[in-house]
């Protein structure tokens, strides 16, 4: 008779990160599960929407002159060829929203991440380094946070000319101050923290007590005003674009979309409506989203 | 032979907002011996952990100089810094500030083998496991996260970190003074085998004079700044000298109830001076029963008084004979 053996691999206790505690806490809230949701279907819509443009027949830039236009010039309503509609030009609303997306998505995403990573950086750097480094970044937040936004952007936008870059660098140079006064902030505070003075005494230089000790314990509010940050972001870019600074036509995007619509709202509210609303629902969805991870990962927070 | 640690007559000072200088260390000096454990009391503020952060460089001090292993370091470069950091080491007071509640403990404890890039990968988790068990924590518990122990289990977890390099002293900030009493007892307990196991030094800091009395075989009492007196563990308290000593040791409950009554009690009469400007003369001459003129206008020398031997030092020009009653002098004063 042979003794069987079981080897049984002990099973590895996995420790529940405060990370891991916040996502399951927003794992059970409904709304922004639903939130997320929504958000995953207009980032679906923006990623497929050569897909629209293939289902209706209709490219973004066509102009339908003929069959988009009433016989005087105006642009028809949703109907089963045109399913939100036609714009001025006899143009598809429904094909320029998705591949509006396509702008709203990209530029909310690129211009946040440029603004966490350079206020990230440069808040740490202000907090923990200390001295004349914090007295001149600190200089610069505020300087940065005074200055009237959209006048400068107008003029920088006129100067340079319309171009998605300019709008992702221009949004991201005046939010990064934002972040950057929060990190440091934090960064004030955890740096007279035992644990920082361990690290020290275990070796550890500047460079890795700020990244490896001290941003996993900035990462929380910042994760949470990313989030909340993104709808701005969005907002920002429609509101560019509205003002005519965004993307040079015929480019598609929402800001743009609204602002041809002006002009026809008592003739053709489809025009303004399903750009607006794509817009209201984007940026709800993501500050419904941005709450509950506050709440998440803020438990004590009041919720009422 | 060198002794482990000596440091001779260091000062650290710290500005003010309001342009003024706290002596927190005001010309300290002092010898640590190769495996013995010094004893460092005194009252919230008098300076014993910036003492302390001094020895381990995590202060740079205002003026003096620290011997470690032979070498003034004081003025290390970088490089011996480094080194410096593998041989002294600090655990630190307070359990729950001294580990970082967004880092796993695996890493936590790995830290020492990271910076110094001793170990990596799964030779740095067998290391991190055999510490764990060292402590006597379960090493199967290498991820979960600091808030997932309890008050004794982390400063475990602090002292295994500590001794992951094998240093040659240990500095215990206050180690016990966050805990329980009964958990204070198991954290000692686990001190004094690892010293015995590893040959360690220490410098322990605490204003626990029953906790001090019970692991030092030396003790040092400070006072705003300043070493009022330093000897080995029993005589401190048998032939106590000084009078600040005195007070400090009546302060200590005691077990029996008959010479908790017939014991002298002697409560000083107010607060500690404040270290941005200390009294001249005698640090404690403000508060002392038997200061006399002198007191206030010349400093008292740390050394052997009446007919003590050269390991009982006192920094006193009036200091007290065995039996003598101090609580008599409290009352003429008052």
């Amino acid at each position: 008779m042979t003794a069987i053996m079981e080897v049984v691999e002990a099973p590895q206790i996995q420790g529940r990160s405060p990370f891991t505690l916040a996502m399951r806490r927003l794992r059970r809230d409904k709304v922004a599960m639903v939130s997320l949701a929504v958000i995953a279907l207009i980032v679906l819509m923006a990623v497929f929407a050569p897909v629209f443009a293939h289902l209706t027949g209709h490219p973004p830039n066509e102009q339908y002159r003929d069959t988009g236009l009433t016989p005087d010039g105006l642009p028809r309503g949703p109907d089963g060829t045109f399913w939100l509609g036609t714009d001025d030009l006899g143009r598809d609303v429904l094909v320029r929203i998705a591949y509006g997306a396509r702008v709203s998505l990209l530029v909310g995403v690129a211009a946040t991440a440029i603004t966490v990573a350079v206020g990230i950086v440069l808040g740490l750097a202000a907090g923990f380094l200390g001295g004349i480094v914090d007295t001149v970044l600190a200089r610069l937040i505020d300087v940065v946070l005074s200055v009237p936004f959209l006048l400068v952007a107008i003029a920088l936008v006129s100067v340079t000319g319309p171009s998605l870059t300019i709008t992702v660098l221009v949004i991201g140079f005046f939010s990064w101050a934002s972040v950057a006064r929060i990190v440091r902030g934090q960064v004030l505070s955890l740096r007279e923290r035992e644990f920082v003075e361990a690290a020290r005494s275990l070796g550890a230089g500047d460079t890795r007590i700020m990244f490896v000790d001290i941003l996993p314990n900035v990462l929380a509010p910042v994760i949470v005003y990313t989030t909340l940050l993104v709808p701005v972001v969005i907002v920002t870019q429609a509101t560019l674009s509205f003002l005519g600074l965004g993307l040079p036509p015929p480019t598609a995007d929402w800001g743009g979309m609204i602002n041809e619509a002006q002009a026809y709202y008592t003739t053709a509210w489809w025009f303004i409506l399903f750009p607006g609303l794509a817009l209201l629902i984007t940026t709800l969805a993501f500050n419904l989203f941005g709450d509950g991870v506050r709440d998440a990962f803020d438990p004590r927070a009041d919720r009422s | 032979m060198t002794p482990l640690l000596r440091i001779e007559d260091v000062h650290k000072e710290f500005p003010t907002q309001r342009r003024e200088v706290v002596h927190a260390v005001d010309g300290v000096s002092l010898e640590v011996r190769r495996g013995e454990t010094l004893g460092l009391v005194g009252e919230t503020g008098c300076g014993k952990s910036t003492l302390a952060r001094c020895i381990a460089r995590l202060y740079d001090v205002t003026s003096g100089s620290v011997w470690f292993d032979g070498h003034d370091i004081t003025s290390s470069s970088r490089r011996e810094l480094r080194a410096l950091r593998r041989s002294v080491q600090v655990i630190f007071q307070d359990p729950y500030g001294s580990l970082n509640p967004r880092r796993r403990v695996g890493s936590i404890i790995g830290d020492p083998f990271a910076i110094h890039g001793i170990a990596a990968g799964p030779e740095r988790k067998k290391k991190v496991q055999e510490l764990m068990e060292l402590v006597g924590l379960n090493p199967e518990h290498y991820n979960r996260f600091p808030a997932e122990f309890s008050g004794g289990q982390r400063q475990r977890i602090g002292v295994a970190r500590a001794l992951a390099l094998r240093p040659k002293l240990v500095i215990c900030d206050e180690p016990v003074s966050a805990l329980d009493v009964s958990i204070q007892a198991q954290i000692i307990n686990l001190l004094a085998d690892l010293q015995h196991e590893f040959d360690l030094t220490y410098v322990f800091i605490s204003h626990d004079l029953s906790v001090v009395r019970h692991v030092s075989d030396r003790i040092a009492v400070m006072y705003l700044g300043k070493i009022v007196e330093v000897a080995p563990t029993e005589e401190l308290f048998g032939q106590t000298r000084h009078p600040y000593t005195r007070a400090l040791l009546s302060a200590l409950p005691v077990a029996d109830p008959d010479t908790a009554d017939s014991r002298e009690q002697i409560i000083l009469a107010g607060d500690i001076p404040s270290a941005v400007g200390p009294p001249t003369g005698c640090r404690f001459h403000t508060r002392c029963p038997k200061a006399g003129a002198v007191c206030g206008s010349s400093e008292p020398p740390l050394e052997p008084v009446l007919d003590d031997g050269p390991e009982h030092r006192t920094a006193c020009f009036f200091p007290l004979t065995i039996g003598e009653n101090l609580s008599a002098a409290v009352l003429k004063a008052s």
